[in-house]
Formats: C-alpha cells, sequence, structure tokens
C-alpha cells in the first residue's frame, strides 16, 4: 500500500499507533515503521491478560533479516490478539491499519493518550 | 554500480567501506527468484589477490589449507587461510588462471589477508598484487542463469568450479563456473567501467536483481560458511566442520595445530520445529551441554526458523533435539543434515 497515516489515530514516536474507542485501544505498526522493516516474517505476540506500559516493549516483529520490538502507545491490559497475524504476519505490510493490527488494551490511564502525537505531529517527526 | 541500485528499488547500506544493495523487491522474493529462475547479485564489494612468479604454487601450498598442486589451470578450489594456531583468517576461493592465481577474499577480511599474504611472501620467489580495484563482480545464480549468461556470452561457458575468459554483453569477463548459494551458476569478474553494462544486459533478460539479504539467506539454506557468524579467528576448520578442504599432509599454516586438535564443540545445521527464529549469538540448550548460534534466519523456501550453531560434540548426530534460547523464549529445534535446503 501507498505511503498513508490516517487522522483517526494517535501516534507514537517509536512509529506505533493507536485507535482509541472508548476505554480500550487497538496498537498496531506505522506504514513508516513496516515499510523500514521489510516483510514482516513473524509476529511474537503478548498473552493476552498481560500488562503493558507506555513506551515499553511489549512484543516483537521479524523481518527475515532482523527483529524488532513494538513499544505500547498507552498503559493497559491485552485484551485480544490477532490471531490473524500467526499465519499471515505480511499482513502487517499489506494492511498495517486495518487487517494488520496488533493487539487490543483496555487502558488502565486514558490520562496518558496527551501525550501521544496527532497526525500532523507524527508527520512532521517524520520528516526532521 | 550505486545508481543502478537505486534505480532498481534497491536499499542501500554501508558495509566494509562499501555502499551495498541488501534488498531491492524483499529478501523473500529475490530468494525464490534465485530458487527458481535467475538472480544477479552486485558482490563487487569481495577482494582480490593475486599470486605469480615462479614459487606461487609453493607459496599458497604452504598458507592455503587445500591441494593447490590439485587445481588445474582454469580451475577453482575452495580454501581457507589459516594462522599458525589453526585459527581461520578467511574463507577464499582461489582460480588458477595460466601462470598466476586469482584468490577472491571477504570484503572485510580483504586488508588482513592482503598483509597476511605479503609476509608470508618473504622466503618466496612471488609477486602478491592486490586486484581489489580492478574487479567489480556479478554472481548470476539459479536453475535459469546459465542459459541466460550464455546468451550474453560469445563463447562457451566454463563448467561448475571452472573459469573461462569471454565477451559477455559485449564486454571482457572472467567467468567462473562457481558461487555461494546452493544453485548452479556463474560469478562474472569484470573491469569496474563495464560492470554498470553487463548489469542492465543481465536485467533486460529477465534477471532478478537480488541484494545481500538474501544472498545470506540462500548460503544458510545451503549450509554455506559465512566468514565473521560461521568462522573466526577463535574457531578452527575442523570445529566448523571444513575439515574436508584442510590437507594436513600438504604442511599449510595451521596443519600442525589442527592434527593435533581434538575440537569440544562442532558446527551444525538445525531447522526449528515450532515458531520464531533464530539469531547471532542466541544460546542453545542440549543434553550435552550449551552451545551458540552462529547464523540464524527464516527459511524463505522451507518457511521456518533455521540457523547454524557451535554445539558439543554429543549434540552432533542429525535428529538431536536441542532449544534455543531467543531473547529468554525457549524455541524447540532439531540438529538435521547438511543442506537444510536441496532440490528435491
Amino acid at each position: 500500500m501507498a505511503e498513508s497515516y490516517p487522522e483517526d489515530l494517535r501516534y507514537h514516536p517509536d512509529h506505533d499507533w493507536a485507535r482509541v474507542e472508548g476505554d480500550e485501544a487497538v496498537f498496531g505498526i506505522t506504514w513508516y515503521a513496516q515499510d523500514a522493516l521489510g516483510e514482516v516474517v513473524f509476529f511474537d505476540p503478548p498473552k493476552v491478560g498481560a500488562s503493558v506500559t507506555k513506551d515499553q516493549a511489549y512484543a516483537e516483529v521479524e523481518s527475515v533479516k532482523a527483529v524488532s520490538d513494538v513499544f505500547a502507545p498507552l498503559s493497559g491490559e491485552i485484551l485480544a490478539v490477532n490471531e490473524g497475524l500467526s499465519d499471515g504476519p505480511e499482513t502487517i505490510n499489506a494492511d498495517p491499519y486495518g487487517e494488520g493490527w496488533l493487539v487490543r488494551v483496555k487502558l488502565s490511564d486514558p490520562g496518558e493518550l496527551d501525550s501521544l502525537l496527532d497526525v500532523n505531529a507524527y508527520r512532521d517527526l517524520l520528516k526532521s | 554500480m550505486f545508481h543502478r541500485h537505486r534505480a532498481a528499488g534497491g536499499r542501500v547500506v554501508p558495509f566494509a567501506g562499501w555502499e551495498m544493495p541488501v534488498q531491492y523487491e524483499g529478501i523473500r522474493q529475490e530468494h525464490l527468484a534465485v530458487r527458481r529462475g535467475a538472480g544477479v547479485f552486485d558482490v563487487s564489494h569481495m577482494g582480490q589477490i593475486e599470486t605469480g612468479g615462479p614459487a606461487a604454487e609453493a607459496f599458497l601450498q604452504q598458507i592455503l589449507s587445500n591441494d593447490v598442486t590439485k587445481l588445474a589451470d582454469g580451475g577453482a578450489q575452495y580454501s581457507l587461510l589459516c594462522r599458525h594456531d589453526g585459527g581461520v583468517l578467511d574463507d577464499l576461493f582461489t582460480y588458477r588462471i595460466g601462470d598466476r592465481f586469482l584468490t577472491v577474499t571477504n570484503a572485510s577480511n580483504h586488508a588482513r589477508d592482503h598483509t597476511w599474504f605479503t609476509e608470508q611472501a618473504a622466503a618466496f620467489d612471488v609477486e602478491i598484487g592486490d586486484a581489489r580495484d580492478r574487479y567489480a563482480m556479478l554472481a548470476v545464480q539459479g536453475p535459469q542463469a546459465r542459459g541466460i549468461v550464455a546468451r550474453l556470452a560469445d563463447g562457451e561457458l566454463p563448467g561448475r568450479m571452472r573459469t573461462a575468459t569471454l565477451p559477455v554483453a559485449g564486454s571482457e569477463c572472467l567467468v567462473c563456473g562457481t558461487g555461494y548459494t546452493g544453485e548452479d551458476g556463474v560469478e562474472l569478474l569484470i573491469a569496474p567501467e563495464d560492470a554498470a553494462g553487463v548489469w542492465d544486459a543481465l536485467l533486460a533478460e529477465g534477471v532478478t536483481p537480488a541484494g545481500l539479504g538474501a544472498r545470506d539467506t540462500l548460503r544458510l539454506e545451503a549450509c554455506f560458511h559465512l566468514y565473521g557468524n560461521d568462522l573466526s579467528v577463535d574457531r578452527t576448520p575442523i570445529e566448523a566442520g571444513l575439515g574436508w578442504c584442510c590437507k594436513l599432509d600438504t604442511g599449510f599454516i595451521g596443519a600442525d595445530a589442527l592434527q593435533d586438535a581434538t575440537p569440544a564443540e562442532t558446527l551444525v545445521p538445525f531447522a526449528f520445529t515450532g515458531p520464531g527464529i533464530p539469531r547471532q549469538g542466541n544460546g542453545v540448550q542440549t543434553e550435552a551441554g550449551p552451545g551458540t548460534v552462529s547464523s540464524g534466519t527464516l527459511s524463505p523456501c522451507l518457511d521456518t526458523g533455521i540457523g547454524m550453531a557451535y554445539v558439543p560434540l554429543g549434540a552432533a548426530p542429525p535428529g538431536t533435539q536441542i532449544e534455543v534460547d531467543v531473547r529468554g523464549k525457549m524455541r524447540a529445534a532439531e540438529v538435521r543434515e547438511k543442506p537444510l535446503y536441496s532440490k528435491s
């Protein structure tokens, strides 16, 4: 897919996104992150029920050549992981904001949202 | 060549002082193109050392591990360059071309190799030349590689492990029936100013540009060693499973040390039996004791994690179950036969 950054998402400077829905959020990695990584061949998800902490690694994505930590844009508890990625991790490349979502999280501190970037600030970060 | 790599969509990164293409379309696609069709790698970062003079054969017999007297005119031979203690300085292909020899070095070892050649040559009537700047090098590999190069060549291609000097796409090339992918193919040594034209001609014939990322996954499926991963000055050829190219009775430098050595570890190929991807440096647990992964990746052909690891001798037999510590997660793996992938 072509480079894009949806306006309804909030962004973490480590190239992760969060789509907040009430007191829950879906996390994933941005177009920039998947492009830099190359074809994703393995996603190692966290366990449902595990706690994640903002700015801390909670999962790994691997290309053939390299492994990358995935950082939590917000804190909370894992409600669900994208099971489809175990057989089709390349979906992260094909559709990073849709079918390539990584985890759904119950947020523990919705106030953290204020520290994330909006799309314009994230685009500025990519340009700098 | 740099602009050709950019034009083909390549990601170019610095490596050993060179700007090298790691990937173009994607490692997996390039890997499969080489296994099914033909791919071309720019390996111009590799160095060349030329050895000539009356004592050239005797000199190389002294420093290379293989039996250089068995290397016929127009032939190619794989060997190791060892220190006196048996530690491996480099792994090398040497070609005999008339009364001279051309030895291809790994980029990151070239300067050290050249110094070693020069120092050891003091007692011999030989001339050692650094030929690195005289050659660009393109590896054309895959089941269709020979057929495509043959169409561009004016003359008959050399057989496997043989060389010939021929025009390819109008440029004089040293064509070598060698490669490091586990596929048939040729390597072309060309004057640097001619390389872009030959590259363009290969791509026009449908050859897929392939980067160093795919070169690494291909060589690992074939269980070929990579210096810096599977070979180092801290490992002997015997530990690395390369005793077959060490002819101890030639008395090469390092042979005495190897004669007496009884290694505790050996290099084995392995494949994961579950999820995960092994990486260089991961710890290994076996019933015979711990080991270390020297190379690891995801195999595009087997679609599973594969690698090579140094393990205690007791864990070496194929079929041995081992565990690899991938950043804190123990992953199940099995020692396999070489090669990890072969055409059925």
